[in-house]
């Protein structure tokens, strides 16, 4: 246990009013200026079971989650008979009086007598925040914002509970958890992955999302739909996937910036749609957040194992890029960036993230919203008359107009279809058509993000991952390096299209290449040996549901 | 002032005395009558042979993928409530392949005119069953006969309260051409179930068979009595009732949306101060 940095995990039953606790903890230390990174974990379920809420948090920058527990928040026995073997020397229990428990690592709280059987949770907030050294005027704050809208009576209660548990801390000292002070803090926000890809929407002018509930993507759509109306957003939930893909494809087409979330099952659904929107040239955002299968899988756990199910979802052949966002930052301006390419290209743009980013609240400086610009739907002039919506140009990228704003009629099909966009069978249009769109993957790939290289240069080790573990590696590296060894990281947020120069070099130059990845196969290695030859023999590979975390790594990689 | 003249003569995929082709003369009529011109009108298809008929004419079109032209009919809606958008598909395409889409539109009741070409058999396909087979059809698919029950639109339409439903039949092109106008003019949910003959592949619901039992329904007939409209609606034999079956006035989905309420999303500007304050509330 370090004294500048903090791993909080809370865990109970579902129902038991955990994330609120956590919500409120996180929000309490981003207030006070700490950095976070929340791990999330539930099961499919409303009531019981075992659920977590864990806040790594630190002065300096927090990115990833961390494994051994410095204080345990342990609503119910369950969580202390799972957790307690995590716990770091000179960590603490924060258990019930009630519970039966020995050793120095407890300490035993009077719940029920502090919170009067109601307000347990808020018993806890107070004992864990008076803990870690937090001010009581600001958790009382917290508090306020949190149930503002509720009964003036609910509050006063909540507000009570928490002062009686500070002022028991405060009597039952138990020192070393404390957090340096951080003065004249900076406001941070505290954002999801999700809340990011909402607002990472938002800014770039959505219009339209149709949606089907699943999770980890839901939240997603819940953020949108609470701000629908004052942005002038509309949020539709669809009769299924298939009609959600479709609907977004038709607002799209008419006009509206659109996007769809799901995950792997419902993505699975959307499939024939992804063709639908490459074939007509309409521009869609689709993001995937992954949880593990095949099938329905472990519906509210982590993986990274659809990567390659989104990168050939669709049949028949045409460009598409997928970004894999690595950060709660990532989130927000590779979405906005999906929207960019959409729209110019005129298709499907993946945003691929996972249960563990989807989930995890991060603190993170304000975006410079008012200065980010949103994207310009449809072009400006019909360009050579008569007006053809898929004329065939250098760059394979024909005028969109949209339907109803001009005299031009507006013709799409799915079948092929000639530059006028009726059907045709001629098939040396449909030659040129299937390279007309071909072309615009050249433009995709000329604005590829670069992975993000991040060490020393020839290397003894590199790390290559991509998506949401992109601080768990990091953070392993250095302490690789901080044992001697020379480590780089290599790191992807966009996974496809692959630009080989933009890291064979340094491929090429490690003694050891590790490929880091949530799933079995070894996605994006694979991948990467398909489009190099480049092969990557040693791989650390998670597809248990949790996220990869830094001692993950370092567990497999010394092996 | 339109004309038909304005949505153009084309040359066709269709067999010689296809219904395709009186539905598509009633259609342009009707578009005529309701003075729209093309470019103020959407059509979205399927895929099917009805769903080519939007490129034998001219208007906006998408014409998307099997079973899913009002999904998309519904986004371009809600996107450009401006638009006139005109859904036409198959009975295969709409009750089949989009059956679960059929029911939302209904439960929806967003500002759309759907018209089904029903010619009770799959023709694209070349004569398998359609869902509005009549059962004990044979096809080179069901050479036993179709062994289950057909599927009746209108019943279904009208027992969920659609906003308008009406049956027509391509061998009264003036009249279903009327359908299509009120269907047009209806605020909210259109169905026009259209009955056609398959002059290829069904020999038993041939031009003479419908001719012979498709029958308008009396001008003392009122469609906004639902428990009458569900009786006629199930009438199926020796004579098919066509007409408006059953209409309320039930206010359209685009009229339940405040975001609609302030127009179009189209061409709408992004209020970066308002997102700026929303998410200051992540502070």
């Amino acid at each position: 246990m370090r004294d500048d940095t903090m791993n909080v995990l809370i865990g109970g039953e579902a129902g038991q009013g955990l994330v609120t606790v956590g919500q409120l903890l996180a929000k309490s230390l981003v207030r006070s200026g700490y950095s976070i990174l929340v791990t999330q974990t539930y099961q499919s379920r409303i009531r019981g079971g075992h659920n977590s809420f864990a806040i790594h948090t630190a002065v300096d920058k927090v990115i990833a989650p961390q494994e051994s527990v410095d204080l345990l928040v342990a609503l119910d026995a369950e969580t202390v008979a799972l957790h307690q073997g995590d716990i770091s020397s000179g960590g603490l229990i924060v258990v019930d009086s009630a519970l039966e428990v020995d050793g120095d690592s407890f300490l035993q709280v009077p719940f029920k007598e502090l919170a009067q059987d109601t307000f347990s949770n808020i018993a806890a907030l107070g004992v864990v925040g008076y803990l870690l050294g937090l001010e009581q005027g600001l958790m009382a704050t917290a508090l306020d914002d949190f149930f503002g809208r509720k009964q003036r009576q609910v509050l006063e209660e909540n507000r009570r509970v928490l002062v009686e548990a500070m002022a028991w801390a405060a009597s039952h000292e138990r020192s070393g958890h404390q957090l340096p002070k951080i003065a004249n803090p900076v406001q941070h926000l505290m954002m999801s992955g999700n809340e990011a890809i909402a607002f990472g929407s938002l800014s770039a002018g959505l219009r339209f999302c149709s949606f089907y509930p699943m999770t980890p993507a839901t939240s997603i759509l819940l953020n949108l739909a609470a701000q629908a109306k004052r942005m002038g957003v509309l949020v539709e939930q669809a009769e299924d996937e298939i009609a959600a893909i479709n609907m977004a494809i038709g607002a799209s087409f008419a006009g509206a910036p659109s996007m769809v979330a799901t995950s792997g099952g419902g993505f699975a659904l959307m499939a024939e749609g992804v063709s639908l929107a490459a074939m007509t040239e309409t521009p869609l955002v689709i993001v995937v957040a992954q949880r593990p299968g095949p099938a329905t899988g472990l519906p509210t756990r982590t993986e990274q194992a659809d990567f390659e199910f989104v990168l050939h979802a669709g049949h028949g052949e045409f460009p598409r890029a997928v970004f894999a966002p690595g950060t709660v930052e990532e989130c927000f301006h590779l979405t906005r960036k999906a929207f960019e390419l959409a729209e110019q290209y005129q298709g499907p743009v993946f945003v691929l993230t996972d249960q563990f980013l989807a989930d995890s609240y991060r603190a993170v400086p304000p975006f410079d919203v008012e200065h980010l610009a949103p994207v310009k739907v449809g072009a400006a002039t019909a360009g050579s008359l008569p007006y053809k919506r898929f004329a065939v140009t250098e760059t394979g990228i024909s005028p969109r107009l949209l339907p109803g704003l001009s005299r031009h009629l507006v013709v799409s099909d799915s079948d092929e279809h000639a530059e006028d966009g009726h059907i045709t069978e001629d098939l040396s249009v449909r030659r040129q058509m299937v390279e007309k769109r071909l072309r615009k993957g050249e433009g995709i790939r000329a604005q590829v993000v670069p992975p993000e290289m991040d060490g020393e240069q020839d290397p003894d080790l590199l790390m290559v991952s991509w998506g949401a573990s992109k601080g768990a590696v990091q953070e392993a590296a250095s302490r690789i390096r901080s044992g001697g060894k020379r480590v780089a990281t290599l790191h992807f947020s966009q996974v496809w299209p692959l630009v080989p120069g933009q890291f064979m070099d340094l491929l090429e130059s490690a003694d050891t290449v590790v490929s880091i990845e949530g799933n079995a196969f070894g996605q994006l290695a694979r991948l990467i040996r398909r489009e190099t030859g480049f092969y990557i023999k040693k791989q650390v590979l998670r597809y248990d549901g949790l996220p990869i975390t830094p001692e993950a790594i370092l567990r497999d990689v010394s092996r | 002032m339109v004309t038909i003249e304005d949505y153009g003569q084309y040359e066709t995929a269709w067999c010689p005395g296809c219904g395709n082709f009186s539905i598509l003369k009633a259609v342009k009529q009707a578009l005529v009558a309701s003075r729209l011109e093309p470019h103020e009108v959407l059509f979205v298809s399927g895929i099917g042979q009805a769903a080519k008929s939007p490129h034998y004419l001219n208007a906006n079109l998408f014409n998307g993928l099997h079973g899913r032209s009002l999904p998309v009919a519904t986004g371009a809606k809600l996107a450009n409530p401006k638009l006139t958008v005109m859904v036409e598909s198959g009975d295969g395409c709409n009750y089949g392949e989009g059956g679960n889409h059929f029911l939302a539109a209904i439960r929806r009741n967003i500002d759309l005119t759907l018209l089904v070409h029903n010619n009770q058999i799959y023709g694209l396909t070349k004569g398998q069953a359609s869902p509005t087979s009549a059962e004990g059809l044979v096809t080179k698919a069901q050479p036993e006969g179709v062994s289950s029950a057909p599927f009746n639109p209108i019943a279904v339409a009208v027992a969920m309260e659609a906003g308008f439903v009406a049956r027509g039949f391509s061998g009264m092109t003036d009249h279903l051409s009327e359908l299509i106008q009120e269907g047009i003019a209806h605020r909210g949910f259109a169905l026009i179930d259209v009955l056609q003959p398959c002059v290829s592949f069904n020999k038993v619901n041939t031009f003479a068979w419908y001719k012979e039992r498709c029958d308008p329904v009396s001008r003392t007939y009122d469609p906004t009595d639902w428990e009458a409209a569900m009786k006629v609606a199930r009438e199926w034999g020796d004579r098919i009732p066509t007409g408006i079956i059953y209409r309320n006035d039930r206010v359209p989905f685009e009229e339940h949306v405040p975001v609609l309420r302030q127009g179009p999303l189209v061409g709408r500007e992004v209020d970066r101060v308002m997102l700026r304050n929303m998410m200051d509330g992540c502070k």
